[in-house]
């Protein structure tokens, strides 16, 4: 077989053995109990080894024989635009009320867009939250308050 | 006549004047985002779990329901004509269809999609309606260890139907059970990988897996390529197919329905596997085999009716056992539980206005899918035209809030921004996501029985070979093991999902 290295392969393993890991260690703080009575801390040490070996066996794979997965650009702009909104929305919206939040929102979401241009995003952010706020608060009696101040 | 008694309760249900009224606003909705590409309906139905609390029980899952078979439905539609399949089912519908449209026979493949549809979708609620009851009577015979083998073959199930690395697959099943343990201990109550929050007590909410994994993830692996969106073809004329045409239809439809129908039952993707392999039968047994490919009406018809009846009967494990066969049911078991109803067996006892409500719900959805999508082609296509720079800031608002309003508990949101991420690492390296929020939804029961079946045998863990249904079940998770593993059988495999992809 091909030596074929795939970087999809080695990340996606080491996302699941990461992850796999992390609850292996967290679950050693927990009671293992024993198989007749398993404690609160059994399962989740079995499933987060499997995960962890599940994981290593890609990883090992990726390196010996990969997968051949086209891997486009990462669009840094969007992720850390839309991760901003969506965070933004669950710190501010009690804080600054539900429509200045849901407009920055999705104005923070919109400019993700490289294409978009300023008046555009702004145009759908406010068309955006008047729909939302027609449909949530209005509609399905969503109770937030409207405005933080 | 049993049957007819409960047909005749679930119609008398589903006919009450908000049931078809949110039965047609969920097709209707499933049909939108089954065009639009971008949405699927995993996503939508995510969005508007929170919206149908307020509704009585039957019609918040008739609304949800119609949205999944609304949007297999709907996919065809750009499928024909732009090439654009909406859901993954309406991959196959593209190759013949679109080939069609550009012959100048858009409307034939339209009325041969939606004839093939609502046919498939008629006889599919009718095997459904005799499948349930007995089913469940079998179910209820289950003990813990039983119900442990069954879960853990269908997640493994699955897997051999998924495209895609099995590797991968199997460890997001583990990996969804494993995110599925945060929260506290059923038994014990001790929390869980709480971090000291909280607001982790409950778990994390599989709302929010499924919007991050399904919504935001998608949208960011769109906004890698920001494309223009290919251009319609001509107009739509003569949807009526000639005679010819209707001559044939009907093999093709009556042989995918049969084939969807039974594949349907299989967790994970039985409804894109029938519509694949529907196709595939259907260019062997052609006399015409050297159309297929180049707009042979049998390749929309057959297909067609497979994904339909497909979508239908996966609402037998749901309704039968509660165990979900796509993200969707998963959504809808969460569903079920926040009326306070279990799924399982017992539903179809205990609630049967819901489960024959739900059912018959099916027929009138088909029904109202033929009267909006041929008549009201036009209003489909013009969707298209609504730029994606609008599309996705609206998912993520309405997104946002509407997980935000289930709990008013914002790590219910960050949880979002969470899952969008993984969920978008994870798919560019080739990741389903679906596997791991059936995981995530079936780990808990998987703990529940596995520990419950240990209590019951006193810890002998031979219970599970020891029982013939559990050692049944697990004999045959070995060997879809097994087929998963081989390499020829993979390799036929993934012929099967890639030809003339």
């Amino acid at each position: 077989m091909q030596r074929r290295r795939s970087l999809p392969d080695v990340l996606a393993g080491g996302v699941f053995a990461v992850i796999g890991g992390v609850f292996v260690v967290g679950s050693l703080g927990y009671d293992r109990g024993t198989p007749l009575r398993m404690g609160p801390g059994y399962f989740p040490l079995l499933v987060g080894a499997i995960v962890t070996v599940l994981g290593l066996a890609i990883v090992v794979k990726g390196l010996l024989a990969g997968s051949d997965l086209p891997f486009e650009a990462v669009p840094w702009r969007a992720i850390v635009l839309v991760t901003v909104a969506v965070v933004f929305f669950g710190v501010f919206v009690r804080v600054l009320g539900f429509v200045p939040t849901s407009f920055v929102t999705a104005l923070l979401t919109a400019f993700a867009s490289r294409r978009v241009r300023p008046l555009t995003a702004l145009a759908v952010a406010a068309g955006l939250t008047v729909a939302a706020t027609l449909i949530f608060i209005v509609g399905l009696q969503l109770r937030l308050p409207l405005w933080g101040w | 006549m049993d049957l007819l008694d409960n047909l005749v309760l679930g119609f008398s249900t589903a006919l009450l004047i908000q049931n078809v009224l949110y039965c047609f606003v969920g097709v209707l909705l499933g049909t939108a985002v089954g065009v639009l590409p971008g949405i699927g309906p995993t996503a939508t139905v995510a969005m508007l779990l929170p919206i149908t609390f307020e509704f009585e029980p039957v019609t918040a899952l008739i609304m949800l329901a119609g949205i999944y078979y609304g949007a297999q439905y709907g996919g065809s539609t750009t499928a024909i004509l732009i090439n654009l399949p909406g859901e993954s089912s309406a991959a196959v519908t593209a190759l013949d269809g679109h080939e069609m449209a550009r012959q100048g026979r858009a409307g034939p493949a339209l009325a041969a999609a939606a004839i093939g549809s609502f046919v498939a979708g008629t006889i599919a609620t009718v095997i459904l309606a005799v499948a349930a009851p007995p089913l469940a009577a079998v179910a209820l015979e289950f003990g813990p260890a039983d119900y442990f083998a069954l879960v853990l073959f269908g997640l493994i199930v699955s897997i051999t139907l998924a495209r895609g690395s099995p590797l991968k697959a199997l460890a997001m099943i583990a990996l969804g059970i494993l995110l599925g343990t945060v929260g506290q201990d059923i038994y014990t109550g001790t929390p869980r990988f709480v971090l000291g929050q909280r607001e982790l007590y409950g778990g994390i909410d599989f709302v929010s897996v499924a919007v991050g994994m399904f919504g935001i993830a998608e949208i960011l692996r769109n906004l890698e390529n920001e494309r223009d969106r290919p251009v319609l073809l001509g107009q739509v004329a003569g949807l009526w197919p000639t005679r010819e045409d209707r001559r044939r239809i009907v093999g093709p439809i009556l042989r995918g329905t049969g084939l969807g129908a039974a594949l349907g039952v299989l967790p994970g993707g039985g409804h894109v596997l029938s519509s694949f392999t529907s196709y595939a039968v259907e260019k062997r047994i052609s006399k015409r085999r050297a159309e297929f490919g180049h707009g042979a009406i049998e390749g929309v018809a057959g297909p067609e009716s497979a994904n339909n009846a497909a979508a239908q009967t996966s609402f037998i494990p749901l309704l039968t056992l509660g165990l979900p066969a796509h993200p969707v049911m998963a959504l809808m078991v969460g569903a079920f539980i926040v009326h306070g109803i279990t799924p399982g067996p017992n539903v179809i006892n205990d609630e049967p206005e819901l489960v024959w409500g739900l059912i018959a719900s099916m027929w009138i959805g088909n029904m109202l899918l033929v009267l909006l999508n041929l008549p009201l082609i036009g209003m489909w296509v013009r969707l298209l035209r609504i730029p994606y720079q609008v599309l996705f800031p609206m998912i993520v608002l309405f997104a946002v809030i509407g997980t935000y309003s289930l709990g008013f508990n914002e790590y219910d949101v960050y949880a979002i921004a969470f899952f969008g991420l993984l969920g978008y690492v994870l798919i560019k390296c080739g990741c389903e996501p679906a596997p791991l929020l059936l995981g995530f939804v079936l780990g808990p029961l998987l703990e529940e029985n596995l520990r419950r079946a240990l209590i019951i045998s006193r810890g002998d863990p031979t219970v599970f070979l020891s029982r013939p249904i559990s050692a049944g079940l697990l004999l045959l998770t070995a060997a879809a093991l097994i087929v998963v593993a081989l390499p020829t059988i993979r390799r036929r495999r993934e012929t099967v999902f890639t030809e003339d992809d």
